[in-house]
């Protein structure tokens, strides 16, 4: 994992990749800085966080297009399934060394507050619980970006996928305000995801008995729900869509709340995505 | 030291390989021989964990390719049929790398880096990134990877494929020179590469085990295409008359009769082909007919590889 962790640090900074997405980010974060902080005098760091947040949505993929997309074009996966190393020490390997790349900016973005103290009062506490969860986050999407990677060998695809993924995530808290909010809509829409989840098991394991056997089940199951007790499908779909926005969960750090369930959320979607690169990989092996 | 039993690999309805045993005994050159898409890549990369088998199970030097994957692998070094390299890279950092990932470390890594890069002979393009260098040093930091680690078994698939007369002689060589302390497994389906530097060779055919034998019993098999053709100054009838008086040939076949001029092909089960050849020139000489033209051909590997791969070359163009 530490070989693995070294060579793709080494990469990163060997190219413009590690500093390309640095000076973005900080681009960013700057533009933020100069809005916020020195035009309209506000001493808040976080609400530059808040505002650097639709930044992310590009560059997290363009960082992570290559990951796993790239050793499969190259054709050196062959090499990373050769080697006596675990499948999963090379993604988290992997994983690790695109965190650092993310961290690096973000040292430098955490001056900031630092200097904005020397010239008046600033909420130093927001600023770095702010700081803090702006990085987990990142780190979440990170991981998503990574599974992605794994499922192509084309970054141009990697990244045409993550970036509309990450921005339906972005806006999913607007687009919940327009959605069906009644019983009825909730759970036909639930099925239509369901048929949707279906497909998408099917085209992943080339299983058809499975991908049908779960959608059958979790369709009954919604029915049968509906019929029993349709006042819990009241507002289901808006719900669900606020509940899985990542950014949103952030907005409330921004509000000063250090709020560890998001975090907690944070390192679940880490887990999970990293768990499923782990999967796309091994699968490689079964085709 | 590698063991492979009823190994079969499907990909959805095709069967790629299909129920194959052999076994590998440490310390020799051994070819995998087939035409393109006869399953020699697939079962490399199964037997290095690159791919997983429909059934079947491989064990080296005891430890199962499936269950104990990283034991397994610390005994192999693997060069695939595309060598896997990162591009933009120097071959020093590259061979780092995988040496740390094979698990070694400090002043080990850096001796093994150097030794496998003068095996390899690649020590002055060490600092010339990966993507600027031939076909043939490429090849070379290939094998250099696999070479790192001091894997027990070195399982290389097409190595001299893509590269010109000289690099592939410089490759054979080098091959040679690691079968001395190494098992070595290279695939192929250049015939005479596989006759020059493998003392055991399998022929794998559609996926399944054709021959298994040292080159010249290999040969030894198809005697019967020991052949001796000339052409001789008399009429079809005469020749036979004549043939049939030598007892040593057992078939032959007129091909062509013009001006009283006679084509024949011989088969002979004799090994001596010189005194067959005697036999015939002083058997027409007593007739007072001049042999023309004669020239006897030894069953070579190519006619064994043909004969047992007949018919299925065609099929599997990949």
């Amino acid at each position: 994992m530490i070989a693995v962790l070294k060579h793709e640090l080494s990469g990163y900074f060997h190219s413009l990749t590690a500093y390309i997405f640095s000076a973005f980010l900080l681009a960013f974060v700057g533009i933020g800085a100069l809005i916020y902080n020195i035009q309209s005098a506000v001493a808040n760091f976080e609400y530059v966080l808040g505002y650097v947040c639709l930044g992310l949505v590009v560059i997290i993929p363009i960082l992570t297009m290559r990951v796993i997309a790239e050793e499969r074009k190259q054709k050196t996966d062959q090499l990373l399934y050769s080697l006596p190393v675990r499948t999963s020490q090379i993604v988290v390997g992997k994983y690790l060394a695109l965190l650092v790349v993310y961290m690096v900016p973000l040292c430098i973005a955490a001056l900031y507050p630092l200097i904005f103290a020397q010239f008046g009062e600033v909420y130093l506490l927001t600023s770095y619980g702010s700081l803090f969860a702006f990085f987990v986050m990142g780190a979440a999407l990170i991981a998503i970006g990574t599974f992605i990677s794994s499922l192509t060998e084309n970054q141009g695809f990697a990244a045409g996928i993550a970036i509309p993924v990450i921005l339906l995530n972005y806006y999913s808290v607007t687009l919940a305000e327009y959605v069906s909010a009644t019983a009825s809509g909730s759970a036909v829409s639930m099925i239509i995801i369901t048929v949707l989840l279906g497909f998408i098991i099917r085209y992943m394991t080339k299983n058809q008995n499975l991908a049908y056997g779960i959608s059958f089940l979790i369709m009954l199951a919604v029915v049968v729900l509906y019929f029993v007790d349709s006042s819990k499908f009241e507002g289901l779909l808006p719900d669900i869509m606020t509940k899985l926005s990542l950014f949103e969960r952030f907005y409330t750090f921004i509000n000063g709340v250090f709020d560890l369930t998001a975090i907690i959320y944070y390192v679940t979607v880490i887990v999970f995505f990293l768990f499923l690169s782990v999967q796309s990989l091994e699968k490689r092996r079964y085709n | 030291m590698i063991t492979v039993e009823h190994l079969t690999k499907c990909y959805g309805d095709f069967v790629a390989v299909s129920d194959l045993s052999f076994k590998i005994d440490e310390g020799h050159v051994y070819g995998f021989l087939g035409p393109n898409g006869a399953g020699k890549s697939t079962t490399m990369n199964i037997m290095t964990g690159c791919l997983s088998a429909t059934e079947g199970r491989i064990r080296i030097n005891g430890y199962d390719i499936f269950e104990e994957p990283e034991q397994a692998k610390r005994m192999i070094g693997y060069l695939p049929e595309q060598p896997p390299l990162y591009m933009n890279e120097t071959p020093a950092e590259y061979l780092r790398f995988v040496g740390e990932a094979k698990g070694l470390k400090g002043l080990q890594l850096k001796r093994q880096v150097e030794e496998a890069a003068g095996q390899t002979k690649i020590e002055h393009v060490m600092d010339r990134l990966i993507s600027t260098l031939s076909k043939g040093y490429r090849q070379r930091v290939g094998i250099a990877q696999a070479l790192l680690g001091n894997p027990r078994v070195i399982i290389l698939d097409e190595p001299t494929a893509g590269l010109d007369p000289i690099q592939i002689i410089e490759i054979r060589e080098l091959i040679r020179q690691l079968g001395e302390n190494h098992t070595v497994i290279l695939s192929s389906h250049i015939l005479s590469e596989v006759q020059a530097i493998c003392e055991k060779v399998l022929i794998i055919s559609k996926g399944k085990l054709a021959a298994f034998d040292k080159p010249e019993n290999l040969e030894k098999l198809l005697l019967a295409s020991n052949g001796i053709s000339f052409t001789v100054e008399a009429l079809k009838e005469e020749v036979e008359e004549v043939l049939g008086s030598i007892s040593l040939i057992t078939d032959w076949e007129v091909k062509t009769q013009e001006n009283e001029l006679t084509a024949v092909s011989v088969k002979t089960q004799s090994e001596n082909m010189r005194d067959i050849c005697r036999g015939l020139f002083f058997a027409f000489a007593d007739k007072n007919k001049a042999i023309l033209e004669m020239s006897s051909k030894k069953a070579n590997l190519e006619d064994v590889f043909i004969e047992l791969t007949e018919g299925e070359s065609e099929v599997d163009e990949e």
